[in-house]
């Protein structure tokens, strides 16, 4: 808008003019009344009216409208007028002549050499002065400098094209005639419009797209200030490259036909390896006794692991068990010296396995080649609370985890190792069934097992034992249970024959049943023992407390008949050296030692709580241990006392828990005892208790088995010469 | 005669044994490693007698299914080195006479 600055120049002029009107009234009516050229202004108080010929009435009206709603601020000084005097007008006409402008001014003239009165006088008072930048776009000045600047603008592309037309020459003539034209102009400071309008008339300013402002040229000034530019980074990052690598080779035919000839010849290599070195590896496994139940799903690179993991187990074991290991080996209980007769037993290791927490100890066995090792059957003996059972087989090396694991739906009630095969197991189940575990395979379930077809038990099997090998070199093991039958198991390629030895037939018992049927009771057998001499020969405990002498040859008749208990016998037992005596301990309390051709107990010894299990110790044929339900051991050494137990002592970590089996080791004075907790221990026999006759001096002492008899004759004697005279 | 018949059938049993695709040399994990072995295999039975369409198709799969720039060789005898990335190299034999190099090199 190349108004605004001209339009303030006047606003100011008229503010000046008068201070006193209200500026908003009069920026309003300037605003409105600009633009015709008119200027009316309305003082309320009429100290001062300007009044053009012609005064749009209009305008008036809608002026004290606007006004209506305000309220006048009145100067205190204001004259109080009546409306009559308001109302008067007073005409005052504005001239352009100053009056403060002096009329008479006279100078002196130095050529007339008088006063002469000067008839010029400037009129002019001036208020205020501004001096603008811009110039109208209308004016003179403006439309020169358009002219100027277009002609600018037109020069370079003239300038560049190759052609230059007479029109452009002309032109540029008259341009140049124009800013001459127009440089006279200023410098004479005289609005001569004359050639401007000619310029005007020849040639218009030309249109151009954009409207451009206007300066004025002498009082101009142009002012630019620039923002700081924000300082430009670069930033650069490089990717990992893949990585890569060189791969060269040669294919030519004589190559691809090697290549093929050799891979031939390794399948089949491999064809034929694969079943020898399955078997073999299968063997290596078993001979170096590896886990048996986790080596099924192994690859063969986790088997050649195992075997240094073995040993670092073993070797993590002994620093662990380092002290037990030094007690079981030279600890000798010093005390012994002073206490006379009585010994101790000292705990060694504590067997106990999570899955078998809940399972009864229910039978006990070493492995007659292997001195550190042994069998722990688990099953159970409440009736009530029969589960599953399992099969434990541990060493003394490795006291925190079993060597072998089998587990069976029904539980465990018996268990033997084969003398002359250590690796076959005979296990007795509480359901009737007998079957062999082969420590050599894998497998956790056993290799031969009897089933209800094969004529198995139909009640617990209690006891099982390996017998010699049959005219035919098939092994074979006998089993007695409580439906009254022994049963000799055969194995005959790889499966298990039964023939029922005999059956317990209780004599005098045989009811009348109805329809004229005889029914026999049969005895329930729950142990026996064979004689290690006489190959037929073998003694069987029942549940009514009487132990039958019977041979194998007779199947329906009993050699003797011994009414040897009250409660049912839990174990019978030849003496290791004397061929006539036998053990046998039951849940009356008692423990008796017979001699088998006479009917009465050679010694009874009442132990104050049913006996579970009682074993002849190896080394001496006077010592034998009995363990109670009341968690006790009892170890007795008749030829040191008849009468009483040489050591009794609580072997159990609880009170509740009942001792069910003890077994000597054949080899170390070491008991182990186990209870119907699962828990197994390992106890060593102070010297008291293993004590053999003293060294005389000048006497050789005599060893041998030969020196054992004699020791238990000679206490038998003492027995059984009163009894026999008491006979005669 | 005879030596020739046994020739012969020497070569049919040559022919009918060496007929499985035997994997030479190949750092290909095992997943990537069977799939570019079959496709080489199809390849090469579909286009028994045109070894540069056989190693079209393989390259054009291989760039779909494990991304570009896959390069593959085929042929009878041939000798080559290669840069290859990491984990991306096989080189089999097939059909008891052709050579196959399949490498990525981006």
């Amino acid at each position: 808008m190349a108004i605004a600055p001209y339009r303030a120049t006047r606003l100011q002029a008229v503010r000046s003019l008068g201070d006193r009107l209200d500026r908003a009234k009069l920026d309003l009516q300037e605003e409105r009344q600009y633009h015709q050229g008119l200027l009316k202004l309305y003082p309320k108080n009429g100290t001062l009216e300007v009044i053009d010929e012609d005064v749009s009435t209009e305008v008036g009206e809608g002026l004290d409208e606007w006004a209506a709603g305000k309220i006048l601020v009145k100067p205190p000084d204001q004259l109080e007028l009546t409306e009559a005097e308001l109302k008067e007008e007073f005409t005052r006409i504005l001239t352009a002549n100053n009056p403060h402008a002096p009329q008479n001014i006279v100078r002196y003239s130095f050529k007339e050499r008088t006063y002469k009165p000067i008839s010029y006088v400037d009129q002019m008072a001036i208020h205020f002065s501004l001096n603008g930048n811009m110039i109208l776009k209308d004016s003179d000045e403006g439309r020169r400098q358009n002219a100027r600047l277009s002609i600018e603008a037109e020069k370079p592309p003239v300038e560049d094209s190759m052609i230059i037309s007479e029109e452009t020459e002309i032109k540029d003539e008259e341009s140049t005639e124009d800013i001459q034209a127009a440089g006279e102009e200023e410098a004479e400071e005289a609005g001569t419009a004359e050639v401007a309008e000619a310029a005007e008339a020849e040639e218009p300013p030309p249109l151009r797209p954009r409207e451009r402002k206007l300066a004025n040229q002498f009082n101009f000034i142009e002012r630019a200030s620039k923002t700081l530019n924000n300082p430009l980074r670069d930033r650069a990052c490089q990717s990992e490259p893949t990585p890569c690598k060189n791969f060269s080779a040669t294919a030519n035919q004589w190559e691809i036909y090697d290549a093929y000839v050799e891979e031939l010849q390794k399948m089949e290599k491999s064809k034929e390896k694969e079943k020898p070195r399955a078997h073999i590896a299968k063997k290596e496994e078993k001979r170096r006794g590896r886990k048996s139940t986790s080596l099924e799903s192994q690859s063969d690179d986790i088997t050649k692991v195992s075997k240094a993991a073995k040993i670092m187990e073993r070797m993590v074991n002994q620093n662990t068990f380092d002290d037990i290991a030094q007690d079981f080996k030279y600890f000798e209980d010093a005390s012994d010296e002073y206490r006379d007769q009585q010994g101790t037993l000292l705990p060694l290791w504590k067997f106990q396995y999570d899955k078998t927490k809940r399972l009864a100890v229910t039978a006990i066995s070493w492995n007659p080649k292997y001195k550190d090792l042994f069998a722990v059957g688990y099953g159970s003996y409440d009736f009530m609370k029969q589960s599953r059972g399992m099969l434990l087989l541990y060493t003394m090396k490795n006291p925190s985890f079993p060597e072998y694991i089998f587990s069976s739906e029904s539980g465990i009630m018996c268990l033997d190792i084969h003398n002359a095969h250590p690796h076959l197991v005979a296990v007795g189940f509480y359901d009737g069934n007998v079957a062999i575990y082969n420590l050599k395979k894998p497998s956790s379930q056993p290799s031969y097992k009897s089933s209800a077809k094969s004529g198995k038990h139909t009640d617990p099997v209690w006891q099982v034992k390996w017998q010699k090998d049959d005219m035919d070199n098939n092994l074979n093991f006998f089993s007695v249970s409580s439906d009254g039958r022994i049963v000799s198991w055969t194995l005959v390629k790889n499966e298990l024959v039964h023939t029922d030895v005999i059956k317990l037939s209780v004599e005098g018992t045989t009811m009348q049943g109805p329809e004229g049927l005889q029914l026999q009771t049969l005895g329930c057998g729950t142990s026996f023992d064979f004689h290690k001499k006489i190959d037929y020969l073998f003694l069987v405990g029942t549940e009514e407390g009487k132990i039958y002498k019977c041979s194998k040859c007779y199947s329906s008749q009993f050699l003797d008949v011994f009414e040897a208990h009250h409660m049912a016998v839990d174990a019978v037992s030849w003496n290791p050296y004397h061929m006539k005596v036998f053990i046998s301990c039951s849940s009356d309390w008692t423990v008796k030692i017979w001699d088998h051709t006479i009917k009465t107990p050679m010694f009874i010894y009442d132990l104050n709580s049913a006996v579970g299990d009682v074993a002849w110790s190896p080394y001496s044929s006077t010592v034998f241990a009995a363990v109670t339900t009341d968690g006790k051991a009892h170890v007795f050494d008749l030829s040191v006392n008849k009468y009483e137990a040489i050591c009794t002592q609580v072997v159990v970590a609880k009170k509740k828990n009942k001792i069910t089996h003890v077994q000597f080791n054949p080899v170390y004075p070491v008991v182990i005892i186990g209870d119907d907790r699962g828990h197994v221990t390992c106890l060593k026999l102070s010297p008291n208790l293993r004590r053999m006759p003293k060294e005389k001096k000048g006497q050789e002492v005599k060893k041998g088995p030969e020196v054992e008899i004699a020791k238990l004759d000679k206490l038998l004697n003492l027995v059984r010469e009163p009894a026999g005279q008491a006979g005669k | 005669m005879a030596d020739t018949g046994e020739g012969k059938k020497e070569e049919a049993d040559y022919k009918r044994l060496h007929s499985f695709p035997l994997i030479r040399h190949t750092d290909m994990p095992e997943e990537m490693r069977v799939e570019a072995m079959e496709l080489c295999v199809t390849a090469c039975e579909k286009y028994a007698t045109n070894n540069e369409s056989a190693a079209k198709m393989i390259k054009e799969m291989m760039d779909k299914k494990f991304g570009s720039s896959w390069h593959v060789v085929i042929g009878e005898g041939f000798g080559f080195e290669i840069t290859h990335e990491v984990k991306n190299l096989l080189y089999m034999f097939f059909g008891g006479s052709l050579a196959v190099c399949v490498w990525k090199c981006s």
